[in-house]
């Protein structure tokens, strides 16, 4: 075998602490070391090209370039040898920058420490094998699992591109938290006014199949090749039958029930449609609360249905679809603000949430778009917003900025004074995050226009007085300690990870940060790609997001499943476990500790063997390290390759 | 310092009449302190000039009608050129002030009296009578050391004059301020 080795410059980053030509000198005694070099920059174009070269000139079989982190130009250097001829994969890099050059200043040290990371790749080089992929179909259905504008907007535009689409929504309806929303900022415009249609067009487009009041059981398979089971929880009213036309509505004697739809401000019927633009338009029965499940009376509903679409029987359903690529797009949950026991939050009926007061502003909500107080319906005169409940506080373990809360809360103030316009708003706030489009602008006329009055402070108590209620703060600005008689409080609570984010996650194999929001493949350049090939995100499950940059996200993960969708099969990386079957003795260890199920038992004579799916597992090397008899190997990493590199190490 | 009911204490009308005798803005202050940064009487203040707009935008009548700043603002008017909204805050601490005057506020006492003495000297003379004004300032305040100093360096120079020079219009001058007094009786 002949090997080449480049020792790279990058111009000071490496040279700088590193004698390069001291290490190409020392190579040339490496076994196999053909020829070996130091380079200026061999990642430029005249450095690849003069490694092709010297792969012509000297006939090289392979080739080593010790240089910066392989995450960087691994990718660059394999197709630089196979522009030359050889396969991508006879091909190491050595990383003399990150480990070596930009972390210690003795330039001995270093030249030694250099040279011997070269060794161990030429080592490692000694014992690759040329790989090849293999090539796949792909199907070219996605699936969006939720129905927030998020996935309402990668659901239209994928299948706008022509691809069948199936979204999946928790709720009985899509729409998620902005069908709640009354007015939108900074523009004021209705929000069912703009999302409506969109909701319409999801409805009415001929590839896109919506599975309302569905969640995702279980994910099997792998890009282009998905398998997800999904369960769809009993609504006890045959859809097929059901016209929306509400008349069980009217009926059904059970007014006590939570309206969830409406954030729980005021109650709603046990059966119910959530809002007449509900997509799907159909009746759901809220067991809890119906009179025939919890306690075999009533059925009021059933007689009266003019299309008999009344079932209280229904089961749960479970049924799977098969797709090419997911999108992942469940939104947020609004913080618990009962955490904040010192403002009542949960408590005193007349301190609620900025998503509640949505419905209290808006005309199709409890109150028909009237303000009033949920204790007494007393139009308030004097209403308090609190900045940051559940935002930029590490006490209840959200030290994370919402995003949009300063933004609603600006709009909000604005509705309070058309809505009553002898009213007087405070908002207590922290910092004004106002950083999109117009946006500084508009909460700059909350203030200067519509007389909104901020308080630069937090608060720290909520008490009632009276029929009234004393929000205690501070006003950092006079450097005093302030108190406002409230009628209403409304609390900008943050927002958080759906529920069940984390499990989803899971099944999807996706990895979530602390606090449950979904992981990007790179925070600033591939930020709706996952770490798992052909699932991707889109909207606030990633972090929270206001509307516009949901919608922009929902569309950039719709064009990364077209660019995927492209192109009619899909190559895997060569880079997987493969078992002899020679060694296996089939424990089934291996089984148990692959993550992606891409390991199966096999009968082989009348014995059990493992057996790799190849297009699913994902060289994560874990069943390598767990196999008792070394049969179960990484190509590109096997054992004998690790050992090599050790061995090179420890001879130095 | 107490509790400030932000609500009942704030005095609408008094935010009002300084926006209308100032033509300001008062909600446009978005206290950044760029007024306060550059004020070079902020050492001598008891509220900083931010301050001040921020008890102006809660409506605190009293805090600020009987507070030394507006007393002791010179008028040099950077806060005027650095504010990032365009608002005159030095027209606002001079409005102050007049108001302050009006409803018988003077925290600094001392500066009443002098401008009290140069504005009836002016009257008089039609023109400033620097050894009137002294005199006048000294026997109402009593202080006469801090000046002392001053007297053997300036008398030599013929700068302090021991009667008043006489100007053309005097007259008229007299006219401007019996015309203010009637405005502000009417």
């Amino acid at each position: 075998m002949k090997i080449g080795v480049f020792i790279c410059h990058c111009g000071s980053n490496i040279a700088g602490t590193v004698d390069t030509a001291q290490v190409a000198r020392t190579a040339l005694e490496f076994p196999d070391v053909a020829f070996a070099t130091d380079t200026m920059y061999a990642c430029s174009e005249p450095g690849q090209e003069a490694i092709v070269q010297a792969i012509k000139d000297h006939g090289l079989d392979g080739v080593v370039v010790s240089s910066c982190t392989p995450l960087m130009h691994e990718p660059t250097f394999r197709r630089t040898v196979e522009r030359a001829g050889l396969n991508r994969f006879m091909f190491e890099m050595a990383n003399i920058r990150e480990h070596v050059s930009w972390i210690g200043k003795d330039t001995e040290a270093n030249t030694r420490k250099a040279a011997e990371l070269t060794r161990m790749a030429v080592e490692k080089l000694r014992r690759n094998m040329p790989l090849f992929a293999k090539q796949f179909e792909v199907n070219k259905r996605v699936l969006v699992v939720g129905g927030g504008v998020a996935g309402i907007q990668a659901a239209l535009d994928c299948a706008d591109g022509g691809r069948e689409v199936v979204l999946v929504e928790r709720e009985s309806t899509i729409g998620g938290k902005m069908a709640k929303l009354d007015k939108t900022f900074p523009t004021v415009d209705c929000s069912s006014c703009v999302l409506g249609p969109k909701m319409v067009d999801v409805a009415q487009h001929p590839k896109i199949t919506v599975h309302a009041l569905s969640e995702i059981e279980d994910v099997k398979g792998f890009v282009g090749n998905f398998e997800i089971a999904i369960r769809r929880k009993a609504a006890y009213v045959d859809w097929a039958k059901c016209t929306g036309c509400g008349l069980c509505m009217e009926k059904c004697p059970s007014r006590k029930s939570l309206d969830r739809f409406n954030e729980g401000v005021g109650t709603t019927t046990a059966i119910n449609i959530p809002f007449p633009q509900a997509i799907p338009k159909k009746a759901v029965i809220d067991p809890a609360f119906c009179l025939k499940l919890t306690k075999d009376k009533c059925g009021v509903c059933a007689k009266i249905c003019p299309t008999q679409a009344i079932d209280f029987k229904q089961q749960e359903a479970l049924f799977t679809e098969q797709v090419g690529a997911v999108i992942a797009a469940t939104g947020y949950d609004l913080f618990d603000i009962s955490k904040y026991g010192e403002y009542g939050a949960g408590k005193l009926p007349d301190v609620i949430t900025g998503l509640q007061y949505e419905r209290l502003l808006s005309a199709s909500g409890p109150t028909g778009g009237h303000v009033q107080r949920p204790s007494d319906g007393r139009e308030p005169k004097t209403v308090v917003f609190v900045q940051c409940v559940g935002s930029r506080d590490k006490s209840v373990d959200r030290p994370y900025c919402s995003g949009f809360c300063c933004m609603y809360t600006a709009k909000q103030v604005i509705l309070t004074r058309d809505h009553i316009p002898d009213s007087t708003s405070y908002v207590f706030y922290m910092d004004i995050r106002a950083p999109g489009k117009m946006y500084d602008e508009f909460t700059r006329r909350a203030m200067e226009e519509y007389g909104a009055r901020y308080v630069r402070g937090r608060v720290a108590m909520i008490y009632p007085k009276g029929d009234k209620y004393v929000v205690r703060g501070a006003d950092t600005l006079m450097g005093t300690q302030v108190e406002v008689e409230a009628d209403l409080v409304v609390l900008a609570a943050g927002a958080e990870a759906s529920q069940g984010a984390g499990k989803l996650a899971e099944k999807l194999r996706i990895s979530y940060d602390k606090y449950g929001f979904f992981l990007e493949s790179h925070p600033k350049l591939r930020p709706v790609e996952t770490n798992t090939a052909g699932v991707y995100l889109a909207g606030s499950c990633q972090g929270p997001k206001d509307i516009p940059a949901s919608v922009a996200q929902g569309s950039a993960a719709a064009a990364k499943v077209l660019a995927l969708f492209s192109k009619d099969k899909l190559e895997n990386d060569p880079m997987i476990a493969a078992v002899d079957i020679r060694r296996c003795v089939g424990c089934g260890k291996c089984i148990q500790v692959c993550p992606f199920k891409a390991i199966k038992e096999v009968d082989f004579r009348g014995e059990p063997k493992a057996e790799v799916i190849e297009t699913v597992c994902q060289g994560c090397g874990l069943c390598t390290a767990t196999c008792p008899q070394g049969a179960i190997q990484l190509a590109h990493f096997t054992d004998n390759q690790i050992l090599a590199e050790v061995n090179a190490l420890c001879l130095a | 310092m107490d509790v400030i009911d932000i609500h009942a204490s704030c005095d609408g009308d008094f935010i009002a009449a300084v926006e209308a005798e100032s033509g300001q803005q008062i909600a446009e202050c978005y206290q950044c302190g760029n007024c306060t940064a550059g004020c070079p009487f902020t050492f001598a203040f008891d509220i900083p000039v931010s301050q001040v707009m921020r008890l102006l935008q809660a409506g605190q009548k009293k805090r600020l009608l009987t507070c030394k700043s507006i007393w002791l603002c010179a008028t040099c008017e950077s806060c005027t050129t650095r504010c990032p909204n365009n608002i005159d805050v030095a027209r606002i601490m001079d409005v102050l002030r007049h108001m302050a005057r009006r409803e018988g506020y003077a925290s600094e006492r001392g500066v009443k009296i002098f401008w009290d003495a140069f504005l009836d000297s002016v009257e008089k003379h039609g023109r400033s009578f620097e050894l009137g004004i002294l005199t006048t300032y000294i026997a109402k305040t009593g202080r006469f050391w801090p000046d002392m100093g001053l007297g053997p360096k300036i008398l030599p120079k013929g700068k302090l004059g021991f009667r008043p020079h006489e100007i053309q219009g005097q007259k008229q001058i007299a006219r401007i301020f019996d015309k203010f007094r009637q405005e502000q009786r009417s």
